[in-house]
């Protein structure tokens, strides 16, 4: 019961209670407001609602399917990265340089100029063989700053896994490789599900960037439907989609680090 | 069968920074026979076991495996490794996998055993040190001296020539050592060659054919058990014991 804050029966009472006199009062104070009658026509109009629910939800489609893309993607590059970070001995020194300046840049750049450099950018080379589809580039550019940030939280993965570990494998006459495989990462990945999909909330709304190249994704869409009806609501509705996105991801991200904690305790602590 | 050493030291040193742990150390075991290192805690014996399994690059000197040598330049670490087992003192085992995977995971990817052979060597195994009930659980529902005696396995489980032993019984509870020293017991007699660092005296006195007392990276003394435990030549061995006697331990 410790989401609820207190024990049992009474302490769900007291959270339902606080969270009625809560809702209450913002209600109230945001409905008289002096300018809340417009801003309901204005944000809150339902034939207009009606209207966006039979385009946007369409659009947002191409967000989800930009995102399951760019997700696959960052997972593989965000390991590549972090593996060759972990590159032991001299001889990787610049394999490693690079794999740091990489991890640097692209968290140092603002998305959105990512976005725009490829997006612009790139296809304005006019190279054989190199797409020049806006959305294509979109995808390139979120796949290159997420992977950045996932493979720190990769990196912080594998170093937390002590290295008596892999002195255990390599003992056993497993190679450097095999270790990595079979019982580094496997503990590793285990330990960084949370951050990871933490990232991963933070790239679903980042899709909307895309729009800035072109592709009517929901964003655009609503900024669409905004222009010809002169009325804000599609953009909750589309705020609404996002959320509903993201929300199953945070409570799995919630579920996974209780359950962890959990572990942890049961085991007696740390080892 | 050759009469080469089951493994030979020669001159071993090796640093740690400016640290000397190893200072030129000779030692030769003979097929079957066991060897224990005592030694106060920092005095080289588990330097010295991570350096025969090339866990640690030695800096000077040999080791030999077998009559051949393990410590030259161009040699297969990996296939080194897998005919010398060791055991470590917090057991290591690895917590994302079943007892049986711990044992079976070396034979099929370092031997390419397929799963049923290497899954038919570890019950056995698991069998004859009562760890059959074991197979599908995982490390963290074991008690330590389980664990440990599952680590055993695990080591044993790639058949190796020779098991190195780093103080295999120092983090468990007092009451859990006597199933993991049991285990140690039944190896040695079933012929095992052994080098096994300890703090267990009584253990060493009653187990090993030979032991060596360790101190500040050099073998100062080493003979039979008896001899070292009841009437140690040197000065630091009968000051190291005395301080063994004063605490109870022996």
């Amino acid at each position: 019961m410790r989401g609820w804050g207190g024990s049992g029966g009474r302490g769900v009472l007291v959270a339902l209670g606080s969270t009625v006199v809560f809702a209450v009062v913002v209600v109230l104070a945001v409905s008289n407001a002096p300018g809340w009658p417009e801003v309901r026509r204005q944000f809150f109009n339902g034939e207009v609602l009606r209207e966006s629910l039979g385009v946007i939800p369409e659009a947002f489609l191409l967000n989800v399917r930009i995102f399951l893309i760019a997700e696959a993607l960052i997972l593989v590059l965000a390991l590549v990265i972090a593996l060759v970070r972990s590159l032991p001995g001299p001889v990787f020194f610049p394999l490693r340089a690079l794999a740091v300046a990489y991890a640097d840049f692209f968290r140092g750049v603002p998305t959105i100029l990512v976005i725009y450099l490829l997006g612009f950018g790139a296809p304005a080379l006019e190279i054989s063989g190199v797409p020049r589809d806006a959305l294509f580039w979109g995808v390139v550019a979120l796949v290159l700053v997420y992977s950045a940030y996932v493979s720190e939280v990769y990196r912080a993965g594998i170093d937390s896994v002590h290295p008596s570990q892999e002195a255990a494998a390599r003992s056993l006459g497993l190679t450097r490789g095999q270790a990595l495989r079979f019982v580094v990462l496997p503990q590793a990945v285990r330990r960084v599900v949370p951050p990871l999909l933490n990232d991963f909330i933070g790239l679903q709304k980042d899709t909307a960037l895309v729009a800035l190249l072109g592709p009517i994704e929901a964003f655009r869409q609503s900024q669409i439907e905004v222009a010809s009806s002169f009325n804000y609501t599609p953009y909750i509705v589309t705020a609404l989609l996002f959320v509903l996105l993201t929300v199953p991801l945070a409570r799995l991200t919630d579920w996974l680090v209780a359950r962890d904690r959990r572990r942890l305790l049961a085991a007696g602590g740390l080892r | 069968m050759s009469a080469a050493p089951a493994l030979a030291l020669e001159g071993v040193h090796k640093s740690f920074g400016r640290n000397e742990v190893l200072r030129g150390i000779d030692l030769a075991l003979a097929s079957h026979e066991v060897v224990c290192l005592i030694g106060a805690s920092g005095s080289g014996k588990s330097t010295l076991l991570r350096c025969v399994n090339l866990l640690e690059p030695i800096d000077a000197g040999r080791i030999a495996v077998g009559g051949t040598e393990i410590t030259e330049p161009r040699v297969d670490l990996n296939a080194v490794r897998r005919r010398i087992g060791i055991v470590f003192q917090a057991f290591n085992l690895f917590p994302h996998m079943s007892v049986l995977r711990n044992v079976t995971l070396a034979p099929t990817r370092a031997l390419g055993l397929s799963r049923a052979e290497a899954e038919g060597r570890a019950l056995e195994l698991l069998e004859r040190f009562g760890l059959a009930d074991k197979r599908d659980e995982y490390p963290d529902r074991l008690s330590g001296g389980q664990q440990q005696r599952v680590a055993i396995v695990r080591a044993l489980a790639m058949r190796p020539e020779l098991m190195l032993l780093d103080e295999v019984t120092s983090a468990l509870d007092p009451e859990l050592v006597a199933e993991v020293l049991n285990v140690v017991r039944e190896l040695a007699e079933s012929g095992m060659t052994m080098l096994i660092a300890t703090h267990e005296m009584s253990f060493a006195r009653d187990i090993a054919d030979r032991v060596c007392f360790l101190d500040a990276g050099l073998i100062l003394e080493q003979g039979d058990p008896e001899e070292i435990f009841t009437a140690p030549r040197e000065p630091r061995t009968q000051q190291f014991l005395q301080r063994i006697i004063d605490a109870g331990r022996l």
